[in-house]
């Protein structure tokens, strides 16, 4: 199982793109933390998602 | 009359102790963005006595920025940039500022946030603070980022939070309330998540980290 958001998903062995192609997320707007670690945007594509990973996907609201 | 260089940094000693004071003046902060968040901010810091700010964006100040923003009627019109630096120097007559009148772009950022060592991200648009946000991360692994999202509208002050999301990113606000869905940006609200930013910001320079 992979937690997203604190949610447990059954997606192990997608790639974090794949994964963000099943939401409702606006790439533009986010920035992904897998593990403690910031996801390079040039590397969605190729981050396979495994077993145990944790990630937090940040998508920010706007107003400042 | 204005206190000597000396009596002001004592005077700031005595609030926060000649320990985390001299990691505040030895400090430079970017403050990208100078409006309701960056603009709090940088008096928030200036007024803390953090020695060095740049100060960072391209817009003037506009009749719609008054209500929650740090400028004066008689500054509309005027570059941001250049309105706060007056206002700050008012406040804190001895903090060193570095101005950039000119939009954050991926070309330009290494460049207007050299010497930073806490960027703080203050833009209202998501697709900027997206941009700033993993570009400061990937590419610039020895600086914190304090960046913020979600303070629109009249919620709850209690909403408004800081999480640490990775061991250099921080994040404030509620997480949800955006300016086109929610139709304002109070005053209140969005002084709660800058004051979380410019308080995050001081506690990592003093060696105060969040779990």
């Amino acid at each position: 199982m992979v937690k997203i958001n604190g949610e447990e998903l059954n997606i192990a062995g997608k790639t974090v793109a794949e994964y963000l192609a099943t939401t409702n997320y606006d790439p533009k707007r986010i920035a992904v933390e897998r593990n403690g670690d910031i996801v390079p945007k040039a590397q969605y594509s190729e981050t396979v998602l495994k077993d145990g990973d944790s990630l937090e996907i940040v998508s920010f609201a706007g107003g400042g | 009359m204005i206190p000597t260089k000396e009596e002001w940094n004592e005077a700031l000693f005595r609030r926060h102790g000649k320990d985390v004071q001299e990691k505040l003046l030895s400090a430079t902060v970017a403050v990208c963005g100078l409006g309701g968040l960056g603009s709090n901010i940088a008096v928030a810091l200036a007024r803390a006595g953090v020695g060095k700010l740049i100060l960072i964006d391209f817009d003037r100040v506009d009749i719609t920025n008054l209500h929650r923003q740090q400028y004066k009627a008689n500054q509309i019109g005027k570059y941001k940039t250049e309105a706060l630096s007056e206002n700050l120097k008012e406040i804190a007559p001895y903090i060193d500022l570095v101005i950039h009148t000119e939009r954050v772009t991926e070309e330009n950022t290494a460049y207007l946030l050299k010497g930073a060592d806490i960027v703080c991200e203050a833009f209202d648009n998501a697709e900027c603070k997206a941009m700033l946000t993993n570009l400061v991360l990937e590419t610039m692994p020895d600086k914190f980022l304090v960046a913020a999202s979600g303070m629109a509208g009249f919620g709850s002050a209690n909403s408004i939070k800081t999480r640490r999301i990775t061991s250099k990113f921080y994040l404030c606000g509620d997480g949800e309330s955006d300016v086109a869905e929610k139709g304002s940006l109070v005053s209140s609200r969005v002084m709660l998540c800058a004051a979380h930013q410019a308080h995050t910001i001081l506690r990592v320079l003093a060696g105060e980290f969040e779990t």
